[in-house]
C-alpha cells in the first residue's frame, strides 16, 4: 500500500498547539495512547515553531501531522506510527527509526534518516549533508537532491534519490543499495556503480510505489554500492546482510 | 568546491555528527548564531526586539555568553560611534567628560551598568587609538568596536538577561547580527564573547570550533594582528582583518578561510552595507537562511527565525557548505563576493 492511499481522514484528529502545550506532554500523550483504548489513534500538532524532538519516540500505530516546520530529531526512533511533517525538518528527521514511516512535505536537513533500522522515510523536497548516515536497515526515498556524503557508512537499506547527489556519495559503503536519478557529484572510498538488474527495477519500482511516486521511470535510475575493498568482506557472508 | 577525502579517523568522527551536528553532551547544539536584514520600516524599527527573540530562542544552544552587532543611526564624516565596555562597571559622565575633553563628545547612550555608546567628533581609527592610549586614566574600560554605524554589546551570562540588560528592544536599526555561546575552546568571559570586530564597522560570529587556532594566532601575531584572548573564533576575525587589510574584498577574504582555517564553522559577518556567510565544506554546523518581503535572516536553527513575522509565509534554504553568501542592500549574491 502506497502512502498516498494510506493517509486518512484527520478531520477529527485530536489538535495540540504547541504554544500553548509544552512539548514534553505532547510526547507523552503520544507515549501513553498505546495503553489507553479511549485516546485518539490520529493527532494534529500544531504551531511546531522549529522545536525539537517533536513526536519522537513513538510506538503505535497512530497518525501525527505536524503543520509546519520542525526542528531536530523530528519522529526519531519511530516505530509503528506514520508522521507526515507539513513542513522542513532540522536536523536527523526519523534518525533510528524501527519501523512505520514518516513523510516530510518539504526540505530536510542534515543527517535525515540517520542509522534507521527500518520504517521508510520520504522527503518531498531536498535533503541536505549525510543522508541516510550510517543506515542499518531502513528506506530513504528522497524526491529532490541531497547533499554531500550522502549514505556515508550506510550498512543495510535503501537509499533512493530522485535529483541529484552531493560529493562522497557512499563514502565507506557497506552493504546498503543506492538509486540515483540524477547526477552524481562524485563517488565516495569505496564506493562503485553497480548494474542495474531487474530484480533492482522491481525492488526501486516498490520503493518509489510505496513513496507515492511515479515508478514508471525506474529504468532511469544508477545503482551504485560497496566496491567491498575497504571492509572485511567475505562473500559467504553476503547473506547475513540481508 | 573542494572536499579532500576524509581520513579514516575523521570519517569515524564525522558518524558521531550525525547524533548533533555539535559536540555531546548538549544534545540540542553549541553555540548559536543569528543574523537579519530589515527590508521595511517596522521591521527596522523593531530590529532590536526581534533580535533579542532570535537570541532567547537559541539560548539552549549558547547559555554562557550573547552578544550583538546592530548597524544604525551612521553618523556623519567626522565623528566616530565607539562600544565601549566597562567589565566592574564605570562612572560614566567621568568618561564622558575625559573624552569630551580628549576628542569632542557628540553624545552618549549608556546601556545597563557595563555597556556605553559613545559619538566622538574624530575619525573612528583615531578615536579608537586615543581611548586606548587613555585606558589607564579611564579605569578598565574595553573599546567592542569602533566605526560609523556598528555598534557591538556582548556579555557573559544567560542571554535573554543579556538582552534585558542592554534594553536590546529599544534599539532600531537597519540589520544585525548575534550570537550565543557555550564555551568549548576558551574560558567564559566578556572578553570570549562574541561578535568580534574585524575592522571597522565589521565584526564576525562564530558558529564551530577551529583547530589550527593558535598556530594561526602566531602567524598572525607576525603581521601586525593583536590578540586580547586565546579564543578560538577571535583567530578568524583577526584573519578577516588582515586578509582585508592586505586588499581582499570581504568575498575574497571568506574565501580564503577555506584553505587557510582547519576546523568546524558557520560564519556570520556584519558588514555596513549587509551581511555575508559561509560555512565550512564538511558543514557539520547547522545554518538555515529566511527571506520575506520584510526581512531576510540567518539563524543556526529555524525556530530562531519562526519568532519573525511572517515566518510560516518564508522562503527557506541551507546555504550550501564551502560557498560565500552575502546580503547587501536588498540583494542575495551568492559565490560572487559581496557587493
Amino acid at each position: 500500500m502506497s502512502l498516498a492511499t494510506s493517509a486518512s481522514s484527520v478531520g477529527d484528529a485530536e489538535a495540540v498547539d504547541l504554544t500553548t502545550t509544552p512539548l514534553r506532554e505532547l510526547n507523552q500523550r503520544l507515549h501513553d495512547a498505546p495503553r489507553d483504548d479511549g485516546a485518539p489513534r490520529a493527532w494534529r500538532v500544531l504551531n511546531p515553531g522549529g522545536r525539537h524532538s517533536i513526536a519522537a519516540g513513538l510506538d503505535a500505530e497512530l497518525r501525527v501531522d505536524v503543520e509546519g516546520h520542525a526542528g531536530y530529531y523530528c519522529a526519531g526512533m519511530n516505530q509503528r506510527a506514520s508522521v507526515r511533517v507539513h513542513g522542513n525538518c532540522g536536523t536527523g528527521v526519523a534518525e533510528n527509526m524501527v519501523s512505520g514511516s514518516v513523510v516530510v512535505h518539504g526540505d530536510a536537513s542534515q543527517s535525515a534518516g540517520a542509522s534507521a533500522r527500518g520504517g521508510l522515510l520520504v522527503i518531498d523536497g531536498r535533503a541536505a549533508a549525510r543522508c541516510a548516515i550510517s543506515l542499518k536497515g531502513g528506506d530513504v526515498v528522497v524526491r529532490g537532491s541531497v547533499g554531500h556524503m550522502g549514505a556515508f557508512m550506510a550498512q543495510r537499506g535503501r537509499l533512493v534519490v530522485c535529483g541529484d547527489a552531493g560529493e562522497a556519495l557512499g563514502d565507506s559503503l557497506y552493504e546498503a543499495r543506492l538509486y540515483v536519478r540524477g547526477e552524481v557529484a562524485g563517488l565516495g572510498a569505496d564506493c562503485i556503480e553497480k548494474p542495474l538488474r531487474e530484480e533492482h527495477r522491481r525492488e526501486l519500482a516498490e520503493l518509489l510505489a510505496r513513496a507515492a511516486i511515479d515508478a514508471a521511470n525506474a529504468a532511469e535510475f544508477r545503482r551504485y554500492g560497496s566496491a567491498r575493498r575497504l571492509y572485511n568482506f567475505d562473500v559467504d557472508d553476503a547473506g547475513s546482510y540481508g | 568546491m573542494c572536499r579532500e577525502r576524509p581520513h579514516l579517523a575523521a570519517r569515524l568522527c564525522l558518524l558521531d555528527t550525525w547524533k548533533s551536528p555539535d559536540v555531546r553532551p548538549n544534545v540540542a547544539g553549541v553555540c548559536g548564531i543569528v543574523g537579519i536584514f530589515a527590508k521595511s520600516a517596522p521591521v527596522r524599527e523593531r530590529l532590536g526586539e526581534h533580535l533579542g527573540e532570535m537570541l532567547a530562542q537559541l539560548g539552549e544552544r549558547g547559555p554562557d555568553s550573547a552578544g550583538v552587532a546592530v548597524y544604525r543611526d551612521p553618523v556623519p564624516t567626522g565623528e566616530a560611534k565607539l562600544s565601549l565596555y566597562a567589565p566592574a562597571g564605570a562612572d560614566w559622565d567621568a568618561v564622558a567628560r575625559r573624552l569630551d575633553a580628549a576628542l569632542g563628545l557628540e553624545r552618549m547612550r549608556v546601556a545597563g551598568e557595563r555597556h556605553a555608546l559613545l559619538v566622538v567628533r574624530a575619525a573612528p581609527q583615531a578615536a579608537r587609538e586615543r581611548v586606548e592610549q587613555l585606558a589607564s586614566e579611564l579605569g578598565e574600560l574595553h573599546v567592542l568596536s569602533a566605526g560609523r554605524e556598528m555598534e557591538i554589546y556582548k556579555e557573559a551570562g544567560p542571554p535573554a538577561r543579556f538582552a534585558e540588560s542592554v534594553s536590546l528592544q529599544t534599539l532600531s536599526g537597519s540589520h544585525a547580527v548575534g550570537h550565543t555561546r557555550m564555551a568549548t575552546e576558551s574560558r567564559v568571559s566578556t572578553d570570549g564573547s562574541h561578535p568580534f570586530t574585524t575592522g571597522l564597522d565589521l565584526c564576525l560570529v562564530h558558529n564551530g570550533s577551529l583547530s589550527n587556532h593558535n598556530r594561526l594566532r602566531e602567524r598572525l601575531r607576525g603581521e601586525g594582528i593583536s590578540f586580547d584572548t586565546e579564543n578560538d573564533s577571535e583567530v578568524a576575525a583577526g584573519y578577516l582583518t588582515w586578509r582585508l587589510r592586505e586588499g581582499a574584498n570581504l568575498g575574497q577574504a571568506l574565501a580564503g578561510c577555506l584553505r587557510d582555517l582547519d576546523g568546524f564553522y558557520t560564519f556570520a559577518v556584519g558588514t555596513p552595507d549587509g551581511f555575508a556567510v559561509l560555512r565550512d565544506p564538511v558543514a557539520c554546523k547547522p545554518a538555515v537562511m529566511g527571506e520575506t518581503a520584510e526581512w531576510v535572516a540567518i539563524a543556526s536553527e529555524y525556530r530562531a527565525l519562526a519568532v519573525l513575522p511572517g515566518a510560516d509565509e518564508a522562503a527557506l534554504w541551507e546555504p550550501e557548505p564551502g560557498r560565500v553568501y552575502s546580503w547587501s542592500r536588498g540583494e542575495l549574491a551568492a559565490n560572487g563576493g559581496v557587493r
